[in-house]
C-alpha cells in the first residue's frame, strides 16, 4: 500500500499520531504536498463523509478523523502556505444578530473544518456588517448564517442586502441554516443555499467553492 | 438495576396454582391419546380410557415440577449457542404459522409461496434483535400434508438461526425430527444441541388432542424442546376475569409439564401460551389487547414461580396493514414482555390475529426489539463519578463529541435504530424522498435480502435435507419441489 493511501486509511481510523508520522515520512520522500493533501487527507475525509451520511459511522468518528486530518495538515501547511492551497476554501460563520443560540452553528463549523475548509467563527449575535467586513478582509468565499429564533431571521436578509450594496453578491456566497429556516425562506431572502444539518452544510459549501 | 414488571403478589400466584391443581385433580383433562393416558395411569393417575379422561394427582404434578428444567440452551445450524433460555433473559422470534403474507407491492394480503418463504428466511438472517427464526408462514405451493416440514426445510436451508416451529400431524414429526438429525449429524448431537422448539397446544378448555399430545411425547423422547401453548379466551372458553383465565392456563400448562416430565424427566420445555382477551363485540381474539398482554406477563410470572423458563405470544398486532395500530400494539407488547422477563417472545412480523406475516413489519419490529432490549438494560453509571472532570472537559472544549467518555460509552448507552425509524430532521427527510414508514421498511427489506449470504450448512447436510423433503413430497404426489430461486 503506498504512503498516501496509508495516510488516508489512518485518517479514516482517526489515528492522528499515524497520520502525522506518515505525512512526515511522505514529505521526507519528496512527495508533492498537494498530492498528500488531495489524495491522502481530503480523500480520506471524503470517505468519512460518505460513511457518515449512510450511518455507518457517527459524528464522533467524523470528528476524530478531522482531528487526524489536522495532524497531517500541520505538517504540510507550511509548505503549501505560499500558494494558499492548504484549505479547500474559507467560510465565515456566525449566529445572526439578536440570537445567542450557537449549537447548530458550532456543529457546522466542526464539520466544515473536518472537510478541510478554513472556518472563521464570529460567534453569536453577529451583525450584517461584521459578516461582510470579515468575509472581505479574510477573502472568504462563503458566509454561513445561523438562526434559531423566527424573530431574528430577518437579519439574514439584511446581510445579503449589505453584500448587494457592496457589489459582492457574485463573489461571496451566503448560505443559511437553523431550525426555523427553510429552503423557501432561503430563496425568499436571496441566499445561495440552505443546509439542514452539518453534513448538508458541508456538501453545500463543496458545491459553491 | 434491570427494570422489572410484576402483576401478581406471591400469595395470589400460589392461590392460582393451588386452584389449578384442584381443577386438574377434580375435573381432570380430556386427553385423546392412549399413550398419554397410559403414561398417566402408570404413574398413579385415575384414567378413563374410554372417555379419554385423566385426573392428575398432586404427586404427579410435584414429581413433574421437580424434574422440569429451569432453563435450556439453543444452538444454530452451525452448532453455535444462540439462546440461554433462563432467568430474565429475553429473546424474540417471529410470530409463526401465518396463513397469509402482506404483499408490499399490492398492499393486500395473499397466500404465500416458496419464493416468499426464501425471502423471509434470508431476511431473518440479518435481523439482529430477533435471535431465532420461526416457521413464520405456510407456503401454499406444496401439498398440505407436508407444509409444516417444508417450512422447516426452507428455514434450515436459508437461515442459520434456531427455529421455533411445530408439526401439524403425527407423521410430520418424524420427518421434521429427521431433518434436524441431518443437520446435527446424529440423534445424540441433536439432544446435546437443540435446534428447534416445537409448539404443542392444548385445546381450551382442558383438552389435549391426539396430534398435540403425541407431538409432545415424541419431542420428549428426543429431548426436543417444546413450548406449551394454552389458549384460553376470556369470557368465552375461559373465565372472563384475568385471574380466572390464569387458573385455566395454569391447569392446562401444568398438565403439559406433567406429560413431558413423566415421559422423559429433564426434557426441556417452556411455560408458554397464547391466551387472549376475547372481544365480545367482534367475536375476535385480539393479541394487541392490553388485557391479553397483561395475561401473558402474569402467565410468565406463574411459570417463573414454578421454576420454568417461559414463552408468550406478544409484540404483535391485529392491524391489517403496517399502520399506527401495528406499531403501537407491537411496541406495547414488546415493552411489557421485556420488562416481565418472558424468555421467548413470539410475535414480530405478525398482523391480523396471528394470521398474516409482513416482511416490512418484521424489520420495523426488529428495531422495536432493539429499543426494548435497551430499555431492559436499565440505567447504570458508566464512569460518571466523580462528575467534575467531565464537566471541566465540556466547559473547556465546548462539546463532548470526541471525549473518551463519549467514545467509550456511546454505543453501549444508546441504541441506534435503522433508518426504518425516522430520526432525520424534516428537511433531510424530504430530501430523501419523504418516505413513509412502509416505504422505508420495504427499502430495508430489499437491501437485507440482497446482502444475504449463504449459511454455514454443509453440502452433505443440504443434500440430505433435499432428499428427505423430496421423498416426503413424492408421497403426496409432488414429483418436483418448487423452484427456490
Amino acid at each position: 500500500m503506498d504512503l498516501v493511501t496509508r495516510i488516508s486509511e489512518s485518517l479514516q481510523r482517526g489515528d492522528n499520531d499515524a497520520v502525522s508520522l506518515l505525512t512526515a515520512e511522505a514529505l521526507d520522500k519528496q512527495l508533492d504536498p498537494q498530492v498528500i493533501l488531495d489524495d491522502g487527507l481530503i480523500a480520506g475525509m471524503d470517505v468519512i463523509g460518505e460513511r457518515f451520511r449512510i450511518h455507518e459511522i457517527f459524528l464522533p468518528e467524523v470528528l476524530l478523523a478531522a482531528r487526524a486530518m489536522y495532524a497531517g495538515l500541520d505538517r504540510i501547511e507550511p509548505l503549501l502556505a505560499a500558494s494558499g492551497a492548504a484549505s479547500r476554501g474559507k467560510v465565515v460563520i456566525g449566529t445572526i444578530q439578536g440570537d445567542l443560540h450557537d449549537i447548530g452553528k458550532n456543529l457546522v463549523g466542526i464539520m466544515l473544518r473536518g472537510a478541510g475548509f478554513e472556518v472563521i467563527d464570529l460567534g453569536n449575535d453577529v451583525s450584517p456588517e461584521a459578516f461582510v467586513t470579515t468575509a472581505l478582509e479574510e477573502e472568504a468565499q462563503v458566509i454561513g448564517m445561523s438562526a434559531l429564533l423566527t424573530t431574528t431571521m430577518s437579519s439574514m436578509g439584511q446581510t445579503i442586502e449589505r453584500l448587494e450594496q457592496e457589489g459582492l453578491r457574485g463573489e461571496i456566497h451566503s448560505i443559511v441554516g437553523g431550525a426555523p429556516v427553510s429552503e423557501d425562506f432561503a430563496n425568499q431572502i436571496g441566499a445561495v443555499g440552505y443546509g439542514f444539518d452539518g453534513l448538508s452544510a458541508v456538501e453545500l459549501v463543496k458545491r459553491l467553492v | 438495576m434491570r427494570p422489572q414488571l410484576r402483576f401478581l403478589e406471591k400469595d395470589l400466584i400460589e392461590r392460582i396454582i393451588s386452584e389449578a391443581r384442584d381443577v386438574l385433580g377434580t375435573l381432570g383433562m380430556e386427553i385423546h391419546n392412549q399413550q398419554a393416558l397410559k403414561l398417566l395411569s402408570d404413574h398413579g393417575a385415575r384414567v378413563d380410557s374410554g372417555a379419554h379422561h385423566a385426573w392428575f394427582t398432586d404427586e404427579i404434578i410435584d414429581r413433574a415440577l421437580s424434574t422440569a428444567l429451569p432453563g435450556f440452551r439453543l444452538y444454530d445450524v452451525n452448532g453455535e449457542e444462540t439462546h440461554d433460555l433462563s432467568g430474565e433473559n429475553v429473546y424474540f422470534t417471529p410470530g409463526s404459522a401465518a396463513i397469509n403474507i402482506l404483499d408490499h407491492e399490492t398492499g393486500t394480503m395473499r397466500k404465500p409461496v416458496t419464493g416468499d418463504y426464501v425471502r423471509y428466511a434470508r431476511l431473518m438472517s440479518s435481523m439482529d434483535n430477533i435471535a431465532s427464526q420461526s416457521t413464520a408462514f405456510i407456503p401454499t405451493d406444496v401439498p398440505d400434508e407436508v407444509t409444516d416440514a417444508y417450512r422447516l426445510f426452507l428455514s434450515l436451508l436459508y437461515c442459520s438461526k434456531p427455529v421455533v416451529t411445530g408439526a401439524f400431524t403425527i407423521e410430520s414429526f418424524e420427518l421434521m425430527k429427521d431433518m434436524q438429525i441431518a443437520v446435527r449429524g446424529s440423534k445424540e448431537h441433536l439432544k446435546e444441541k437443540p435446534l428447534t422448539i416445537f409448539s404443542v397446544c392444548p385445546t381450551a378448555p382442558l383438552k389435549w388432542s391426539d396430534v398435540t399430545s403425541q407431538n409432545l411425547l415424541d419431542c420428549a423422547d428426543h429431548s426436543i424442546p417444546v413450548e406449551y401453548i394454552s389458549m384460553p379466551l376470556t369470557g368465552f372458553i375461559s373465565p372472563v376475569t384475568i385471574v380466572g383465565t390464569l387458573v385455566q392456563h395454569t391447569a392446562e400448562t401444568l398438565s403439559g409439564v406433567a406429560l413431558t416430565q413423566l415421559r422423559n424427566p429433564g426434557a426441556p420445555a417452556l411455560w408458554g401460551g397464547s391466551p387472549a382477551a376475547f372481544d365480545v363485540r367482534y367475536e375476535t381474539t385480539p393479541m394487541g389487547a392490553i388485557e391479553t398482554q397483561m395475561i401473558d406477563c402474569a402467565c410468565s410470572e406463574i411459570g417463573k414461580h414454578l421454576g420454568l423458563p417461559t414463552q408468550a405470544y406478544s409484540a404483535l398486532s391485529d392491524a391489517k396493514l403496517l399502520d399506527a395500530q401495528a406499531g403501537l400494539e407491537t411496541s406495547m407488547g414488546a415493552t411489557l414482555s421485556v420488562l416481565a422477563g418472558i424468555n421467548n417472545v413470539s410475535g414480530p412480523g405478525m398482523l391480523d390475529f396471528e394470521s398474516c406475516q409482513s416482511l416490512e413489519k418484521l424489520v420495523l419490529d426488529n428495531d422495536i426489539c432493539g429499543l426494548v432490549f435497551r430499555l431492559a438494560r436499565g440505567i447504570e453509571p458508566r464512569g460518571d463519578f466523580p462528575a467534575l472532570p467531565i464537566f471541566e472537559e465540556l466547559l473547556r472544549d465546548g462539546h463532548l463529541l470526541i471525549s473518551d467518555h463519549t467514545l467509550t460509552n456511546l454505543r453501549e448507552e444508546h441504541y441506534f435504530p435503522t433508518p426504518v425509524i425516522d430520526r432525520a430532521n424534516r428537511s433531510r427527510w424530504q430530501e430523501e424522498g419523504s418516505l413513509t414508514l412502509g416505504e422505508r421498511a420495504h427499502r430495508e427489506v430489499e437491501q437485507k435480502i440482497t446482502d444475504w449470504e449463504p449459511t454455514g450448512l454443509g453440502e452433505m447436510e443440504e443434500k440430505e435435507l433435499v432428499q428427505l423433503m423430496e421423498e416426503a413430497a413424492r408421497k403426496f404426489g409432488l414429483d418436483r419441489l418448487p423452484d427456490r430461486e
